[in-house]
């Protein structure tokens, strides 16, 4: 029995026309179909956030939103973004602080603080603890992370 | 209050180069793997794909013990894209059984274990079925229709009553549930307790726990029926060990089988195991002539990935009217899995609490007791830290009970009771053999960088005002550096020493191969740092492999924080070797003496000018040789290995304290701040070691407030999500203030101990002792980890 449906997506800046399981995961489609490997499946439950892309400038959970749900919608994820803005600002942040060590909650959490660095330019550290509170990430113990999107902000701050 | 913390400040004695020209070891610089992962460019396990690749899924037993009455495998098999349907029996014609127990603990036994349960499951999670088809989409769809008849047979999931006579005894062949005991006594106990001024005494629980790594334990199994060899794609911390358990279990020639390890998504300890399903999906793959990959999803994690910690520990201690710890005695109760890990055992973690309890302390007299049970839980082992978070809770925790009845201040009272800085090498009274630790300086150095004394006085000025904070210390000692008393000398065949090997290129740049691998630590970071330095290289020239049981050295891998101190010095070594082949082939090509590798350069050392650089050495070396004097080889590849052999282990030393504040009417604890001054000899990159401090310090603090397995009466896990299953989050944590003491290890050049455990090993009991100091004014103190909201208003009296 076929199922599939044809969804028309932009991924990465570049249209795409694909058919997708009703019932595939974005997450799972970005990694499978898409050889998008960046963004990584920790829970499956929506709660770790190692899977956040953005869907229509947005971030989400890829485990928690269908593939079906980006037909005529833009995904962006760690791969099209690491070129510059704020997303390469964060990377170059990440690597000085090290603030990453095995990289597998990375892409999301840098996903996450992206969006924090766009909308609220002026937050604090604890709004920054408290922004990356639906990212888990077992090795750092955050401070390095809290550290490196604090410097991102603090240099946009200046910069303005 | 946006500005971020500076990058710290430290205050080390500037220790003797380990080089001629240092340039890179003890500075802070990035690590080289760290953009590919930023960037989502990193090669995880599920990453890879392989053509043919077949996906598995296993169903597992959905009780804690059960009889396997019957499979019904034909509706499954018939599921689109379904490959097979493999049971225990089919696997066990390929796979020998194991049993994991090492010879150096006496006694110690443990029950055949197959990598699928044969008739009988013991164990929630235990796998018993594989399904296999061309994706996993099809294998979970095909798991739906897989019918396992089963019935219930009674279990074992309390250690309290593991070995009572109405508990059903798991492998009856071996008599009771006992797994491993071991007694320890110095002899004076009972006189020291006479004598004491003050005895103090408590028991404490740990809730069993487990590792969490975000990525989920995963491998491919590549059998190659044309060549007879088998590659394993795996997300593992001891590659060589799984190839010689492969060989072994499968009955293959070891150079038979590659294990590969790119990115490891953390491991934490949970990834160093050789778990059933490992050797299943090895067995499908022979099974099938396919590669088969398996990826845990979170509940099969939390049911299938170790556990540890779960302990229950009776303790006192014996103290002079001066202040003086006479004594230390436990009484400690582990329950572990129905069989032992392999190939490390379970029965480890309870062993390094006998042997750590007391650790720091100058004491003569102690008594120890340890039991360990089986249960029909999820097999337990050795998670980062291993018995030191159990041990150090234990300790600390009486020696804050023993200072507040002698009312003598927490820290003054280490300060009496450490042992002294200028005594070493010195024996525990367990036995533990200490090459060179410094507890004093530690302490002295935390009551500065925590401005003890106004600490106390702003405690004291809000306690008046309702706010109930409290300060907790955690002096602790941590194993590194194993030898072979780990387990080698128990007959397990796991490296104690590792290799690296150094290879000049043509162009001047420097590849190294090393037997210890990267699981986010930055230890190909450190490993470049050093060789660079070795070799007189610049750090960018360097290029590091691991994780490739074809390409490195053999060895042991990361556990037990050896990676640096073990690892680190095989890489030096072989630097230095290298650099003295280069200066050969220089000698050679020169044909004059007074020269030296620097900065990518031969240089003549009178005048420190360059007469060569190492790219036209490598030119002639390579593909000039003809213009060499006859005779005369280049060598400029070499390799070096490395045991520690001095001591059976390494100890560092280190004392970390908590601020925290207790809402006494909710029990939540918000910790405020958290300092660590650690001892782990040199240190290699200051930014990698206090990552690694931070981190390990969370994943204790995760142990001590939130983490727990909880289970039903009847074995039944109750939170297997990480929805229901806490973790620290990073709201909730404090910023934590990391100083380092140095004092190398003489076992090595190089001076480096380990620094992976000590955060973990340390966080729970500061935290503890804090609660208990805010505690402390209201007569209430809790001992059960984790410290929940519930159990601080339990023991407040607000709830019943």
């Amino acid at each position: 029995m076929n199922t599939a449906k044809s969804i028309t997506l932009t991924l990465n800046g570049q249209q795409r026309q694909c058919q997708v399981e009703p019932r595939q995961h974005l997450v799972d489609f970005l990694r499978e179909d898409c050889g998008l490997t960046g963004s990584h499946l920790g829970c499956e439950h929506g709660v770790c956030g190692a899977c956040t892309v953005r869907l229509d400038g947005q971030i989400v959970r890829g485990c928690l939103v269908l593939a079906v749900q980006a037909d005529g919608r833009s995904v962006e994820t760690v791969e099209g973004l690491s070129d510059g803005g704020t997303m390469r600002d964060l990377q170059d942040a990440f690597v000085a602080r090290n603030a990453l060590q095995c990289g597998y909650c990375t892409p999301g959490m840098l996903m996450a603080a992206a969006e924090l660095i766009e909308k609220q330019s002026d937050a604090s550290r604890e709004d920054v603890r408290l922004w990356i509170s639906g990212n888990y990430c077992r090795c750092t113990g955050y401070q390095a992370i809290v550290d490196a999107v604090c410097d991102v902000l603090a240099a946009r701050k200046a910069a303005a | 209050m946006n500005a971020p913390d500076s990058f710290p400040t430290r205050h080390l004695k500037a220790l003797p180069a380990v080089t001629d020209d240092p340039r890179y070891i003890g500075a802070s610089v990035s690590r080289p793997g760290a953009r590919r992962l930023v960037e989502g460019r990193g090669c995880y396990v599920d990453d890879i794909t392989l053509p043919r690749m077949a996906h598995v899924v296993y169903w597992r037993s959905p009780v804690a013990h059960c009889r396997i009455l019957a499979i019904h495998r034909e509706d499954a098999a018939r599921m689109p894209g379904v490959l097979a349907v493999i049971d225990g029996a089919q696997v066990a014609t390929i796979c020998k059984p194991w049993v994991a127990t090492l010879g150096h603990l006496a006694g110690m036994k443990s029950a055949p274990q197959h990598p699928l349960a044969i008739d009988r499951a013991c164990w929630q999670g235990e796998p018993v079925v594989a399904v296999v088809a061309e994706t996993r989409v099809q294998a979970e769809d095909a798991l739906q229709h897989l019918i396992v008849d089963w019935e219930d047979l009674p279990a074992a999931t309390e250690m309290e009553t593991a070995l009572a006579p109405e508990t059903p005894v798991i492998h009856p062949e071996l008599g009771d549930n006992t797994c491993f005991r071991r007694a320890l006594d110095t002899g004076g106990v009972d006189a020291a307790f006479a004598t004491a001024h003050v005895v103090a005494e408590a028991t404490f629980n740990f809730g069993r726990h487990t590792g969490v790594t975000l990525e989920p334990r995963c491998q491919i199994a590549d059998w190659n029926p044309g060549e007879q060899r088998l590659t394993v794609y795996h997300s593992q911390q001891a590659p060589h060990m799984m190839q010689d358990l492969y060989a072994r279990q499968f009955d293959l020639a070891e150079s038979a089988v590659r294990v590969i390890c790119r990115d490891v998504g953390g491991s934490f300890g949970i990834k160093v195991h050789a778990y059933p399903d490992d050797f299943a999906t090895v067995a499908l793959s022979i099974l099938l002539k396919r590669p088969v990959k398996f990826v845990a999803d979170r509940l099969e994690s939390f049911t299938s990935d170790i556990h540890a910690r779960e302990h229950r520990i009776k303790g006192r201690i014996a103290a002079t009217k001066d202040g003086d710890i006479l004594a230390f005695e436990i009484d400690d109760l582990t329950g572990i899995g129905p069989f032992s890990m392999f190939p490390r055992t379970s029965a480890i973690e309870g062993n390094q609490v006998v042997n750590l309890t007391g650790g720091p302390y100058k004491h003569q007299q102690y008594r120890a007791k340890l039991d360990v049970v089986f249960l029909n839980k999820p097999p337990t082992c050795q998670y980062r830290g291993v018995g030191h978070p159990i041990a150090c809770a234990v300790t600390e925790g009486l020696v804050d009970l023993a200072a507040a009845k002698l009312g003598m201040d927490p820290l003054a009272f280490r300060q009496r009771n450490v042992m002294p800085d200028d005594g070493y090498p010195a024996v525990g009274a367990s036995g533990i053999k200490l090459e060179v630790l410094s507890h004093e300086e530690c302490l002295r150095r935390i009551s500065t960088l925590m401005d003890y004394p106004a600490l106390r006085a702003e405690q004291a000025t809000l306690r008046a005002q309702g706010i109930h904070r409290g300060i907790g210390f955690a002096t602790l000692i941590e194993l590194t550096n194993p030898g072979a008393a780990f387990y080698g000398v128990g007959g397990a065949r796991i490296a104690a020493q590792d290799g690296a090997t150094a290879r000049l290129e043509p162009s001047g740049a420097v590849t190294v191969l090393v037997s210890v691998g990267e699981q986010g630590q930055g230890s190909e970071g450190i490993f470049a740092q050093i060789a660079a330095d070795a070799v007189g290289v610049a750090m960018n020239k360097v290029r590091v492999v691991t994780g490739d049981t074809d390409v490195t050295p053999y060895g042991g891998g990361t556990w037990a924080s050896r990676g640096a101190g073990i690892g680190g010095e095989a890489v030096l070594q072989a630097g230095l070797a290298l650099r003295a082949n280069i200066l050969k082939v220089a000698v050679a090509i020169l044909k004059r003496e007074g020269l030296a590798v620097q900065r990518d350069e031969i240089i003549d050392v009178a005048t420190g000018e360059s007469v060569m650089p190492l790219s036209e050495l490598g030119r002639i070396a390579y593909f000039r040789p003809d213009t060499l004097p006859a005779g005369f080889t280049p060598e400029l590849m070499v390799t070096r290995h490395y045991a520690q052999r001095d001591y059976p282990f390494i100890f560092t030393n280190g004392v970390q304290a908590s601020y925290v504040e207790v809402d006494l009417d909710t029990g939540f604890v918000k910790l405020l701040k958290h300092w660590a001054v650690e001892d782990c000899g040199r240190v290699i990159n200051p930014m990698l070691v206090d990552e690694q401090m931070r981190g390990a310090i969370v994943q204790g603090i995760g142990g001590a407030l939130y983490e727990e397995c909880l289970y039903d009466e009847a074995g039944s896990l109750l939170n297997g999500s990480m929805a229901d299953y806490l973790v620290p989050m990073a709201a909730e944590m404090p910023d934590i203030v990391v100083a380092h003491v140095e004092t190398p290890t003489a076992s090595s050049r190089l001076g480096a101990k380990g620094a992976g455990e000590a955060g973990t090993a340390g966080a729970p009991a500061a935290v503890m002792n804090a609660i208990n100091d805010a505690l402390r004014p209201s007569g209430a103190a809790v001992f059960s980890q984790p410290f929940t909201p519930e159990k601080i208003l339990r023991a407040l009296g607000k709830v019943a």
